[in-house]
């Protein structure tokens, strides 16, 4: 007992590494929620008249609903009209390319470990760098444009290429579709815009970097990322927030659409600052992804690392709707001290011959409660749909839980589904034959705990596994004794 | 909650309770319960698939309790499987038939609840736990206690024959008390029955204690007329070293909702759960089982299969609980499902919530179809397609029949099943 309450200790004792913020002179909307505050939004951003109409639409429609409370998670009611709407760091001018932005805003991705400058980046990652409610740059963005390709902030696709925002925006997550996408939808400030035209393969990874850094401040970014037929795009995001003692609203959007032939693979690393060992501040985390396989043999695959979070509800979806399209989700969620994880995915079978896989891992340690919630869902005209579901739950210490909630819900008589779930925790014996070959416990529940995740950890892009793979290692380093 | 819950049936159903003198505690109690809740709609998680609430307001217009029907021995014996032995308890629209009844009281004792006013009713059935508990709580006449006496063991099956008919009312209230003490051993065996194809609403609770280091099987059959709807309630507590084993066989029906929670209170205790739905016609069959996991070293088993046809429904909802001292628990959950139909649609959801590091829990849930090489397999063979069919099928479904704990009982379901697949050969 005292070996792991000193382990315990050890882990809780961890601090974030990116728990630090920046003051930075910030372009702010008046604390509170109401039409015009995103009136003011809206003009903030020189957006055209459609689009604060859409807006305000999202806002009225946001009214008349009710918070979700089924998941199982608990924290105290958010006061929405508390929070800041927009905030952005102080800017004379638009920079016109990435050697006129603010060389402070530099420096904060500097220390995130994310160089926004051309030539010092490796090759083949192009950056989205979001702060609080703005895009602060993008990178790589000319390379990219001679294939066609459309990769900048949401606020810029907005002016530039509005006919392609205005056909998709919304289109995979509807306004009305719950409490906090109808949120985002009436007050999303900014986020990235992706758009592969027809035929290519874009030849670098696209990637956003999200971080919070102003106080009080909701965050609500918007992701739209469109294939055209037989494109593909490896998209990756992440993102960090400094550490505060009240707790942040996080609550985005992102929405994919893959075309006929498309593929598209998104990858998360989120390192949200989790809250202190006594659970005291920490993002919350109300996310709404959703991506839809709109062609034939399209393809859209969603890996996440959750570690961070104080609260996370997020159920990466696909809808699969061409004819033998398929969804795939791989996913790890580590919780520790208070935080609390409610996350899954979603499977809607629609066209025949689609096939969905869905590899779930959660670790539970210290006070936290894990939860899988995930739905099958074969229509009935989905004839020979396949679904492959997994999901192992690993908790580490007693005080922690782990809940699996799987919906399967079929149609069609000619569906294929299998579903298996394990909970269990590190075996003495697989300790204690690490050990007797000389490798100490901490190294042993590190490598064991790397191996359980590896089915999803070997999904995501490599410079991103590395990434993950520390964090996993920070997180849970030496947790079982 | 909101008022939307509230209906006309649960209304209707509760003008026509007298407030009886007994057991008015546990009666107000249920009656405050109802009026604050409602009875469940669709809205609600435990009865999201099912929308039992609605089915009971668009088929009986007019609520009112069923009264006895007319039974001599020649009807009852029309209706027993062959080969049994042991004692058989009929049940008349829900009131115990002690004149029809073969009661040997061997190793056990009976009495009307209205006579014994056992402590223990409504005890082990949480009212909060389900509307349709409180509902029972409220409206029904009489039931029975049934105790089995310390280190008894009964040795031959007890069958409880519930022979049901809209007569004069159409709500059937049933409910059953047994109390099996320590060291004890008794197998129950129970066998629904529609006396015509009228619809009526039978709303059961069973509550089962079973003592320390005892042994209860509870075998039961649900093959009523298309019209039935029928929920049933049974809860069981479970003490050390205990074993209770529960198997289900759904075979007809209108819409019938079985809630089944084992609760295993001390280590050493096991509970096991075998259910089958064999459905066609326009038959829903929900299957909600609980398993609660307080102690350390306990372990659950549970298998439901289910096989749909035509344009019937199969829910399944299993939950597990561990609690926080329930270390070394080893819970195992298994649901399989074959569709038959375009038109058939099975709902599962597997639920594991777990709050102690030192477990084994799995579950698996699987839905598909018949393997087509093993039907090519027998029909090289020389099997004409509906007899390879329905071989594979029973193969299929012999899983959990294989658990009916009583021979007479099990061949006579096998029977049906076989029948009913065309495998009876």
């Amino acid at each position: 007992m005292s070996k792991d309450n000193k382990i315990l200790e050890e882990l809780t004792s961890k601090d974030y590494e990116h728990g630090w913020s920046v003051n930075l002179e910030a372009d702010e909307a008046p604390i509170g929620l109401n039409e015009d505050i995103i009136r003011w939004i809206s003009a903030k951003k020189e957006e055209p008249e459609w689009l604060l109409e859409w807006r305000l639409k999202a806002f009225n429609n946001w009214l008349t609903m009710t918070e979700p409370v089924w998941a199982n998670v608990h924290y105290p009611k958010i006061d929405l009209q508390g929070l800041r709407y927009y905030s952005a760091p102080k800017k004379s001018n638009k920079p016109k390319s990435l050697d006129e932005i603010d060389p402070e805003l530099l420096q904060i991705y500097e220390r995130l470990g994310i160089n926004l400058n051309e030539q010092k980046r490796l090759q083949g990652i192009a950056v989205d760098a979001v702060l609080d409610s703005v895009s602060v740059g993008t990178t790589f963005k000319e390379t990219l444009s001679k294939l066609g390709i459309i990769f900048c902030s949401f606020s810029e696709a907005v002016h530039e290429h509005p006919e392609l925002v205005k056909k998709y925006l919304g289109s995979v997550v509807p306004m009305t579709d719950n409490y906090y996408a109808a949120l985002n939808s009436a007050v999303f400030s900014d986020g990235s815009f992706c758009y592969i035209p027809t035929g290519v393969r874009c030849p670098m990874e696209l990637s956003t970097y999200f971080r919070i850094n102003a106080a009080n401040t909701g965050q609500f970014e918007r992701t739209l990322i469109i294939a055209d037929e037989g494109s593909y795009v490896s998209y990756l995001e992440g993102c960090t927030a400094p550490q505060r003692d009240e707790n942040q609203l996080h609550a985005a959007v992102v929405e994919i659409y893959a075309a006929k032939n498309a593929e598209v693979k998104y990858s998360t690393v989120q390192n949200w600052y989790p809250g202190d060992k006594s659970g005291k501040g920490g993002i919350y985390n109300f996310v709404t992804k959703r991506g839809i396989c709109a062609g034939d043999h399209s393809k859209i695959s969603w890996t996440q690392v959750e570690t961070g979070s104080a609260v996370t509800w997020k159920y990466p979806s696909c809808i699969l709707k061409g004819d033998y399209s398929i969804g795939e989700f791989y996913s790890v969620a580590v919780t520790n001290n208070y935080q609390q994880a409610d996350t899954g995915t979603k499977m809607i079978h629609i066209g025949k011959n689609t096939r969905s896989r869905i590899v779930s891992k959660g670790i539970s340690a210290g006070r936290s409660q894990n939860s899988y919630r995930g739905q099958v869902q074969v229509m009935k005209r989905a004839s020979n749909a396949r679904n492959f579901s997994q999901c192992d739950s690993l908790l580490m210490g007693d005080r922690c839980g782990a809940h699996t909630f799987p919906y399967i819900d079929i149609q069609n008589p000619t569906a294929k589904v299998e579903h298996e779930a394990t909970t269990s925790k590190i075996g003495e014996d697989q300790l204690f034959y690490c050990n007797q070959r000389g490798i100490s416990t901490e190294d042993a529940v590190a490598l064991i705990v790397n191996g359980y995740a590896k089915e999803v950890l070997n999904q995501l892009p490599m410079e991103f596994a590395v990434e993950a793979q520390k964090l996993l290692a920070l997180t849970l380093e030496g947790s079982v004794g | 909650m909101t008022t939307t819950t509230k209906n006309n049936t649960l209304d209707s159903i509760l003008s026509q309770v007298s407030s009886g003198s007994s057991f008015s505690d546990l009666r107000k109690s249920s009656r405050d319960f109802l009026e604050k809740n409602g009875l469940p709609a669709i809205k609600e998680e435990e009865y999201k698939f099912t929308a039992i609430t609605k089915k009971l307001e668009n088929s009986i217009s007019d609520f009112s309790f069923a009264k006895k029907a007319s039974l001599n021995n020649e009807i009852i014996q029309s209706h027993m499987f062959g080969g049994f032995e042991g004692d058989l308890l009929v049940f008349n629209n829900g009131f115990f038939e002690k004149e029809l009844s073969t009661i040997s009281n061997n190793g056990y004792t009976l009495s009307l609840i209205s006579d014994a006013k056992p402590e223990l009713l409504g005890k082990i059935a949480a009212t909060e736990k389900d509307p349709f508990v409180a509902l029972n709580n409220i409206s029904f006449g009489d039931g029975i206690y049934l105790k089995v006496s310390k280190n008894q063991k009964v040795e031959k099956p007890i069958l409880f024959l519930f022979l049901n008919q809209s007569n004069d009312g159409q709500v059937i209230n049933s409910r059953i008390l047994i109390e099996v003490e320590d060291n004890a051993e008794v197998t129950f065996l129970e066998d629904s029955v529609s006396l015509d194809g009228k619809t009526y609403f039978s709303n059961m609770v069973t509550e089962i204690k079973v003592g320390q280091n005892s042994q209860v099987h509870y075998n039961r059959l649900q093959n009523e007329s298309k019209n039935a709807i029928t929920v049933n309630n049974t809860e069981t507590d479970i003490h050390r070293d205990a074993v209770f084993t529960s198997v289900v066989i759904s075979l007809s029906g209108d819409m019938v909702r079985n809630n089944l929670s084992l609760n295993l209170l001390d280590s050493g205790c096991e509970g096991n759960m075998y259910g089958l739905y064999l459905l066609n016609g326009k038959t829903h069959v929900d299957n909600h089982t609980n398993v609660d996991h307080t102690k350390p070293h306990a372990q659950s088993n549970e298998l439901y299969k289910g096989v749909l046809a035509d344009s019937s429904r199969g829910v399944f909802n299993g939950k597990i609980f561990v609690r926080q001292d329930a270390q070394k628990t080893n819970a195992f959950q298994q649901n399989n499902n074959i569709l038959l139909s375009e038109d058939a649609i099975v709902n599962t959801k597997p639920q594991l919530e777990i709050w102690a590091d030192d477990v084994k829990c799995s579950h698996g849930c699987t839905t598909g179809q018949l393997d087509e090489e093993a039907l090519f397999y027998l029909r090289a063979r020389g099997l004409g397609k509906e007899q390879a069919r329905g071989m594979l099928l029973y193969a299929f479904t012999g899983e959990v029949m294989d658990h009916i704990s009583d021979e007479a009982f099990q061949n006579h379901i096998v029977n049906i099943v076989q029948n009913r697949l065309g495998s009876n050969f």
